[in-house]
């Protein structure tokens, strides 16, 4: 017996006692019908070979380990981005339970979200009770400000018309007539969390701008001087929209941040659960119209919301997830210019930090490979972060990508010389990354959570940067944009390269060289 | 609060009472008679817990909830270790449910074990136009092609499946066939069926009668000699390794445990349950139906047993042991014995820092009766619970065995109303799942997760029962919790004065 009340055993080490072993080698050999060892290795050599990655790759009908998920995770991300505003999708109920533990595991924070929990009649004769009911029950319990629609892929393959749902639903009363609820449809089979993100902040737009949905009228632009700011899904919504404020306040900039989920998800404990908690106001939302332009930081994330938000006779410019000096440089010019204002000395001496801090230790990432994957903007954001740090951004991979994300992901591998050997993979996913790990291997991988079964397989040390982040804890709480975002990031992967050192060189009586106190 | 000792039965039951009434307030009128039924305050001697169960949640409320596809992918089929599951639809289910119940297992995983991978047919739009069939097939080639060493696929159905009419079963029995009769299990876990996920459980145990039991010759894989004392476990996730730490004790009783069902399970275990002699039933709710169909068709008896906190696994060892001879009856008071002391060191440790404190449960369709004793081991008052998907089966079992008198029972219970009752009742500790947890601690009152064991575990057997202690003192007694009131303000809530 292994396990003792002074000293009690995890799972981590309880396993690992003789009783146990000898318990599972026992159960292995004579109920599991387990396959013939030197099979199983066999074939685990084959599978990192170029043979196997050749039919990996050739693969049409399965996904293994994609690194995406579907539309309405993005649309409960944007919408809990506005003043109490509670996110309803109407479809299938364990959509909505997942979608609030995946956000909660990411944030350790409460997301709240409630489903229209249509079972098999509302499949047969449609959901319009399940949403006029939803509604009312919504409104009552939870006293929000706006309630945002959008769909499971159950309410999309029936074809249940959200515009017309809402209407006959505020006609029997469920909520006001001139309450604010905004909606999207949002397919699972179209897209990804990022589409999902669009169209709801596109609907929201929608409704506020242009007479929502009938019932009031559109309004009337009257051009002002401030921006629009709109993040994108982005794990690091907490730490970044608080950064990208500082830097406005720093420059005197007036904004509207859309969809700021920034205190939603980070609410403090003190005694008291905040069920909503700051947000972009419905007000703001509304008079986000007349700004002098809009500023996307995920370009892939906004490929609707923008052309819409132009269409309102606004300036827009989309960044894809900048970070490093040149990006973040783009940026501020780009701000400098809409608004007239000058980039503040306080920045450039940010600036002048990120740039002493790339110097002082960029001979630890010069000519070092990366395998980096994730949403299409971040990883552009991140490759170009890495072709100014002299490394090779090898393999850059994105199951939510494009083809035109491709091109582009091209065009900046071309601009670089440092990007000479490096290609963009998109719409392949984890297990086509493994292979590409065997067969053209990098020095490190970046990417979420998942990426330790890669880091596990292949030996390859995961940097985690990327969403979701389930093991380990409050790093959403830390900026990656700006430039003192990007130093976090700088400083994430300069661990990791310093950690591998010393894990390389830690042999006692065989790599004391080596083993250096001063790097 | 901690057990107040001036608070009668019925000073409880009438604040419990008066509890429901006032969060029944806040809905309108048709969803307050709905939500009604299923809160309730229990009698003693009644045989049941007073409140309607298994029924359509209400749009809107916030039901805490999943569907069917995570009855049967989540939690019956995902841990059977060398086949393939395919999340057949479009991406997210798969995706949100990747790794995330810590079904532990050995294997070489992606080689010959697959539980932690994410396999989808990630159904795009023209997917949802033509139909699936043609990808899934295409599909189960290349699983064919990359994976040669799985067992079998079972092809788990996302909710468009069921709506655009596609037919898996004749693609199941068509790839079978000729994959020389590979197992290849269609289930129709569409997530829009059903009420919850205990629909997804029963589709999940039915589609291991028809398309395992009813297609597998037995003597193919499973080569061992049957002894008068194989048992299989049935209905234990293996969560954080509850199954092993459960398997041993029932090795050092005397009996042989053929399989696990379903935590770090395989076919081969499946097919071979059949020969066992009794089928141990841990988690009634998501397995007794393939238990009862072994019953009638195989003639094997099963029992449930409860493996949390050593006065039921006590209980639990001598009841299994009464299906067996004297061997196995000496056997079981040889274990209990055995982890006597362990069982005293924990107790001793951990009862004087638990005692009286109260908790408040709501956990899925076993859990909130299957824990009370062993929090009641450590001198703690469950004084509230229910379930997600119970059944009136479940009710039953937790009034007659389980629950004291006057305990606040809701089911299905919304976010308001979970939120409403811990706020008034301020028990010392809630157990619940992810979606809860930082709801509560934000209010100020320690939690642990009861689906993942909060990513601790395992808390089944003695080795578990010594984890669960820790665990539930060091969230009650984390020093954290003295600090959520910043010191300048100087008006603590009443409700934590009492406490002390």
């Amino acid at each position: 017996m292994t396990q003792n009340a002074e000293h009690i055993l995890d799972h981590s080490e309880l396993f690992r006692g003789d009783d146990y072993q000898q318990m599972l080698a026992n159960k292995k050999a004579l109920f599991e019908n387990p396959h013939d060892p030197a099979e199983v290795d066999r074939i685990r050599e084959w599978s990192k070979t170029p043979e196997y990655r050749e039919k990996n790759f050739a693969r049409e009908a399965l996904t293994v380990n994609p690194a995406k998920a579907c539309q309405p995770l993005g649309a409960v991300f944007a919408a809990v981005g506005f003043e109490r505003t509670l996110p309803f999708v109407h479809g299938s109920q364990g959509c909505v339970a997942y979608y609030r533990s995946h956000l909660s595991r990411h944030f350790k924070e409460p997301t709240s979200c409630v489903s229209s929990s249509m079972t098999e009649d509302a499949a047969v004769f449609g959901g319009l009770n399940n949403m006029t009911d939803g509604l009312a029950n919504s409104y009552n319990m939870y006293k929000p400000k706006m309630i945002a629609v959008a769909t499971t892929c159950m309410a999309e393959v029936i074809g249940d018309d959200l515009n017309a749902f809402i209407k006959t639903s505020k006609e029997k009363g469920s909520v006001p007539a001139d309450y604010d609820v905004p909606f999207a449809h949002t397919p699972a089979f179209v897209g990804s969390h990022v589409t999902g993100y669009d169209n709801t902040l596109k609907g929201i737009l929608e409704h506020f701008w242009d007479g929502k949905a009938g019932t009031a009228p559109k309004l009337q632009r009257k051009a002002n001087n401030s921006i629009n700011f709109i993040g994108g899904f982005d794990g690091y919504t907490v730490g970044n929209i608080r950064e990208i404020k500082r830097i406005f306040d720093l420059m005197g900039v007036g904004y509207t941040i859309l969809a700021d989920n920034s205190d939603v998800f980070d609410t403090p404990t003190d005694g008291e659960f905040r069920m909503y908690d700051g947000g972009t106001t419905l007000e703001d939302a509304a008079n986000a119209v007349h700004a002098k332009a809009t500023i996307s930081m995920q370009q892939y994330c906004t490929e609707k919301t923008l052309p819409f938000i132009k269409g309102h006779d606004q300036e827009v410019v989309a960044f894809n997830h900048p970070l490093g000096v040149t990006a973040t440089d783009d940026f501020l010019m780009t701000l400098s210019r809409i608004t007239n204002k000058a980039i503040p000395n306080a920045l450039e001496r940010e600036r002048g930090r990120l740039v002493d801090a790339m110097a002082d230790s960029s001979a630890h990432v010069h000519g070092k490979k990366f395998a980096i994957y994730g949403d299409p903007d971040l990883c552009y954001g991140l490759a170009a972060f890495l072709l100014e740090l002299g490394a090779e951004p090898t393999h850059v991979l994105s199951t939510n990508g494009s083809k035109t994300w491709e091109q582009k992901m091209q065009a900046l591998f071309a601009s670089s010389p440092f990007g000479k050997n490096c290609r963009a993979y998109p719409g392949k996913d984890l297990w086509h990354m493994r292979s590409l790990l065997f067969t053209e291997p990098v020095d490190f991988l970046i990417g979420n959570t998942y990426g330790k079964y890669l880091e596990r397989d292949t030996g390859t040390p995961l940097i985690r940067i990327g969403f979701p982040i389930f093991d380990r804890h409050h790093h959403h709480r830390y900026p990656v944009w700006g430039y003192q975002g990007s130093m976090n990031v700088l400083v994430k992967i300069l661990d990791k390269i310093f950690d591998e050192i010393d894990r390389k060189t830690s042999s006692v009586g065989k790599t004391d060289y080596s083993f250096d106190i001063i790097r | 609060m901690s057990r107040a000792t001036t608070e009668s039965v019925a000073e409880i039951k009438a604040r419990n009472k008066q509890l429901i009434d006032e969060v029944l307030k806040v809905y309108p009128e048709k969803t307050a008679k709905r939500r009604a039924k299923h809160l309730s305050v229990h009698e003693a001697g009644k045989s049941d817990c007073g409140v309607k169960s298994n029924i359509k949640s209400i749009p809107g409320v916030m039901t805490i909830r999943g569907c069917a596809y995570a009855g049967s992918k989540g939690v019956v089929w995902g841990p059977i270790k060398d086949m393939i599951h395919i999340s057949h639809g479009p991406v997210g289910c798969g995706q949100y449910s990747w790794g995330s119940r810590r079904n532990y297992y050995v294997g070489t995983t992606g080689i010959d074990t697959f539980v932690t991978l994410q396999f989808t047919s990630d159904f795009q739009e023209k997917d949802i136009v033509f139909g699936g069939d043609k990808k899934v097939t295409k599909l189960i080639d290349e699983l064919q092609e990359l994976f040669p060493l799985n067992r079998g696929i079972t092809i788990q159905s996302e909710c468009p499946i069921g709506l655009i009419g596609d037919d898996i079963e004749a693609v199941s029995r068509e790839k079978s066939k000729e994959y020389g009769g590979k197992t290849i299990v269609p289930v129709r876990c569409e997530g829009f069926r059903g009420v919850s996920q205990s629909l997804g459980h029963h589709i999940a145990n039915d589609a291991v009668r028809d398309w395992i039991f009813d297609k597998s010759a037995p003597e193919v894989s499973s080569k061992f000699e049957p002894t008068p004392y194989d048992v299989a476990i049935i209905g234990d996730y293996n969560i954080g390794g509850d199954a092993w730490s459960s398997r041993i004790l029932l090795e050092e009783m005397g009996l042989r445990v053929i399989a696990q069902w379903s935590g770090d399970g395989s076919l081969a275990e499946l097919e071979a349950t059949p020969k066992a002699k009794l089928n141990i039933l841990h988690c009634y709710r998501s397995m007794n139906y393939i238990s009862r169909h072994m019953e009638e068709k195989f003639g094997i008896p099963w029992c449930e047993y409860n493996f949390f906190g050593p006065s039921k696994i006590a209980e639990s060892l001598r009841k299994i042991a009464s299906f067996f001879d004297d061997k196995i009856k000496e056997g079981a008071e040889r274990v209990i014995a055995k982890y006597q002391p362990l069982v005293d060191a924990v107790t001793a440790k951990y009862r004087p820092r638990l005692d009286g404190k109260t908790v408040m449960l709501f956990v899925g369709g076993l859990r909130p009766r299957h824990v009370i004793g062993a929090y009641e081991d450590l001198g703690m008052d469950v004084v509230g619970t229910g379930y997600e998907f119970g059944h009136n089966d479940d009710y039953q079992r937790t009034a007659q065995h389980y629950v004291k008198d006057g305990t606040l029972i809701y089911d299905d219970v919304t976010g308001y109303e979970f939120e409403r009752f811990v706020e008034k009742i301020r028990p010392d500790l809630v157990g619940s799942g992810i979606k809860e947890k930082y709801v509560f601690q934000k209010m100020g009152v320690p939690f642990r997760q009861m689906h993942s064991w909060d990513y601790s575990g395992p808390y089944h057997g003695y080795d578990g029962f010594a984890i669960f202690a820790r665990d539930m003192d060091m969230a009650i007694n984390s020093p954290i919790w003295g600090k959520t009131t910043a010191p300048w303000k100087d008006t603590p809530r009443p409700s934590l004065m009492a406490a002390e």
